[in-house]
């Protein structure tokens, strides 16, 4: 909450489990190809784990983790990955959302389908991830 | 043997929703939820889809439970009715 929590023990597990969270969110992004996961769910853990660091550290430390002025702007700039790469596609001559046609120079047709996925993911998670942290900063007023 | 498991997985679920509507204690009520939550994850899995169990418990773990004791902070902490 706003103060840091009183209990040591909460503060130090806190500061332990925040960063193995984070390496499991990556994760869970970048095998979204292979194994269950992918953006949305790779978003969520991320967002856990700077809520763990709210709750627990107090707003004074983890403002500096992720500042609350930040969430609303990247949460736009997801979007506009995602809806820019769709675009792009689009006005490359395809469909929208279809990664054949993206203008990337050099890459075969399945090599770019590769590329678009790991991108289209990249926006879904930067904006779940921000939008989720946006929501606890708006209840919790700060 | 799947099927016992299946169906001590339902009763669970069951259970945990009827008490979480019956409770007055709201805190404990939300523990309960996400009770519900990891029952509901569980039983998808054993239906063979492991990405929307997945989904399940990541979301009812780490986003809802935070943000219904949020809720509760803002409110009194016994239900009213």
């Amino acid at each position: 909450m706003k103060t840091p929590s009183g209990s040591p023990i909460i503060q130090v597990a806190a500061r332990g489990l925040v960063p193995v969270i984070q390496i499991i969110g990556l994760y869970v992004f970048f095998h979204g190809h292979y194994s269950p996961g992918g953006g949305f769910q790779g978003g969520v853990l991320l967002a856990a784990s700077i809520l763990l660091a709210r709750l627990s550290l107090g707003t004074e430390v983890s403002q500096l983790l992720f500042p609350a002025r930040k969430t609303i702007i990247f949460s736009a700039l997801g979007a506009l990955i995602f809806a820019g790469t769709g675009l792009a596609a689009l006005l490359a001559g395809g469909h929208f959302l279809n990664y054949e046609f993206l203008p990337l120079p050099g890459l075969e047709p399945a090599e770019l389908r590769n590329w678009g996925i790991l991108i289209i993911e990249s926006g879904v998670t930067l904006t779940v991830m921000t939008s989720l942290i946006a929501i606890y900063d708006e209840i919790i007023g700060c | 043997m799947q099927w016992q498991i299946e169906i001590l997985l339902y009763i669970i679920l069951i259970v945990a929703a009827l008490s979480a509507l019956g409770i007055r204690n709201l805190l404990a009520a939300v523990v309960i939820l996400n009770i519900f939550s990891f029952m509901s994850a569980s039983i998808m899995v054993s239906m063979g889809a492991i990405d929307v169990a997945f989904t399940e418990a990541v979301v009812g773990a780490g986003a809802v439970g935070v943000f219904n004791i949020l809720a509760i902070l803002r409110t009194s902490r016994k239900s009213l009715d």
